[in-house]
């Protein structure tokens, strides 16, 4: 029992040493410590510019989508019994969100507010030339084609449309621009992984004389690896500082500049709250974790006996 | 009277020992040997005789491809990687080339070696002064091993070597970088720890001058196998190896 408590005692030791051997380290091995700073720093920015430009893209192509709807036009003669039909049929196809009625009049009257010679010409005819719609909205626009075949075959039902050809060309675009973004984002983590390991590997080239007589005075491998896994971590986070303020005060000004422009009203950001907040903590914790993990990866070569 | 025999457990024991790296080289083949507690033993040989193989499997930088290397009773061969720190903290260890560290004070060089495994400082203090003491030292605590003499290095050396108080005192050619003079103080100070602390020592030298000087037990390695070995004393001045 009191050997287990020695060796509790020990182990708390030894972790209390690492972290203050961790701090002296990178004092010690400043200009190295700069090295992996400026590098994290420099790779962080890019990830950050990565998450931005996927996070927006996927927004505004989310948007979009959401915008794509089926207008669906009765028969001329069909009457207020077919039309409940046929919104109910509509509603009753699984994948349909809303469904939304605008009737002949409804039409009539929004369209004469467009011009004169159109409240003119209306208001000369003797009867309404306009047709009852419905705008049908899908969960996922994937529904956008089949819920069309299924809603022209519902009895009363002149035409259904949703923008065949471009739709589909609309939507494999965003498709390739969300693997791409994403795609940049994952490449950028692994790279940013790599330099921060090299770097640190070269900071630990240097200090592999220190390791050796770690072992051979009888350090285990966990207390040799412990002080440059903490500074690995405390490199990672300060390398993360800049990154984190240069999205913060990068993000509100691109938003103020673009996404609230009403010139710009096509692109519509993400609000910078909390936004910039996940992302700076996305930020963080990537610099801290690939920086304990660089370490001890490039410890691990030389404790092999 | 007793019928059987007492089997008395030596200090070191290595039995039918091998050693062939990967490339093929067979640097100790067939050694066989024991050694007290308390004895001072020198390795000799030419360059490739093995010699430093031996001190390797000794602190298990090395595993023997066969046979059995005991220290203490300790299978040092059938240790695992994370465990080889347990033995070696009951060991030291003296190399040709010092290995202190530059940035360090001659103090925390010898700190350094207690502080990597989890000793108190309030513990450390003392027994640090009194490693330095007996390597004489003690003066020069705050000095940095670019202000030293490779003599005094090596003290250093031997110091942080001895601070733990270990059974046993591994030296890998400790004279190899120094003159005679200094050779001869360094030897001073080995002598007078295995003589004062009762510290095992065996030192892997090529300097034939302290070895007949010395009069201890020799042994003579030749292309990895023990060719002679020499009873405290009974290594003369006109042998050759």
């Amino acid at each position: 029992m009191r050997k287990e408590v020695l060796e509790q005692v020990k182990a708390f030791r030894i972790l209390k040493n690492s972290i203050r051997d961790s701090f002296k380290s990178v004092f010690r091995n400043f200009s190295l410590s700069i090295a992996s700073v400026l590098c994290t720093t420099i790779t962080l920015i890019l990830v950050a510019i990565a998450i931005v430009v996927t996070v927006n893209v996927n927004y505004v192509t989310k948007s979009m989508e959401k915008e794509l709807t089926i207008v669906v036009y009765a028969n001329r003669d069909v009457t207020d019994e077919q039309i409940n039909n046929i919104e109910s049929s509509i509603k009753k196809i699984g994948v349909v969100d809303n469904v939304e009625f605008k009737s002949k009049e409804e039409w009539k009257l929004e369209m004469k507010q467009y011009s004169e010679t159109l409240e003119v010409t209306l208001d000369n005819l003797d009867t309404n030339p306009l047709l009852d719609s419905f705008v049908v909205k899908v969960k996922d626009v994937k529904d956008l084609a089949p819920t069309t075949r299924e809603i022209r075959k519902i009895d009363g039902v002149e035409s259904a449309d949703y923008g065949e050809g471009m739709v589909e060309e609309i939507i494999s675009a965003f498709n390739i621009i969300k693997t791409a973004t994403i795609g940049m984002v994952i490449a950028l983590i692994i790279v940013t992984a790599f330099l921060i390991s090299n770097t640190i590997k070269l900071t630990i080239f240097s200090r592999r004389s220190e390791i050796d007589i770690m072992r051979l005075v009888g350090s285990s491998n966990i207390s040799i690896r412990l002080p440059f896994v903490f500074e690995g971590f405390l490199l990672g986070v300060v390398g993360s500082f800049i990154p984190m303020i240069v999205t913060v005060y990068g993000y509100f000004i691109l938003y103020e500049k673009l996404g609230s422009s009403a010139t710009f009203s096509i692109v519509e950001l993400v609000k910078p709250f909390p936004f910039v907040f996940y992302t700076s903590i996305i930020l963080l914790v990537i610099g801290a974790l690939v920086g304990m993990f660089g370490s001890a990866r490039a410890v691990r070569k030389y404790l092999k006996i | 009277m007793l019928g059987g025999s007492i089997v008395v457990m030596k200090f070191i024991q290595i039995k039918n020992c091998y050693k062939v790296y990967k490339n093929g080289v067979t640097a100790v083949a067939d050694l066989t040997l024991n050694i007290d507690k308390g004895e001072f033993v020198f390795v000799i040989g030419a360059s490739g005789s093995g010699k430093s193989t031996l001190i390797k499997m000794l602190y298990r930088e090395e595993k023997p491809t066969r046979g059995v290397v005991q220290l203490g009773g300790i299978n040092v061969g059938k240790l695992r990687n994370r465990t080889v720190y347990k033995l070696r903290r009951k060991l030291g260890i003296v190399f040709q080339d010092f290995k202190l560290l530059p940035k360090l004070t001659v103090y925390e060089n010898v700190a350094f070696a207690l502080e990597c495994i989890g000793m108190k400082n309030s513990e450390i203090r003392p027994k640090v002064l009194k490693a330095l003491e007996h390597v004489g030292l003690k003066d020069k605590i705050r000095s940095f091993p670019n202000e030293l003499s490779g003599g005094e290095q090596q003290r250093v050396c031997i110091a942080r070597a001895i601070v733990n108080d270990p059974k046993l005192l591994i030296c890998d050619e400790p004279t190899g970088n120094l003159d005679a003079n200094t050779s001869k103080e360094i030897m001073e100070v080995l002598d007078t720890i295995n003589k004062n602390l009762g510290t095992t020592i065996i030192m892997a030298t090529h300097d034939l001058d302290i070895v007949k000087r010395m009069k201890r037990r020799v042994l003579v390695l030749d292309s990895g196998l023990l060719s002679k070995d020499y009873e405290k004393g009974s290594f003369r001045t006109s042998e050759s190896v």
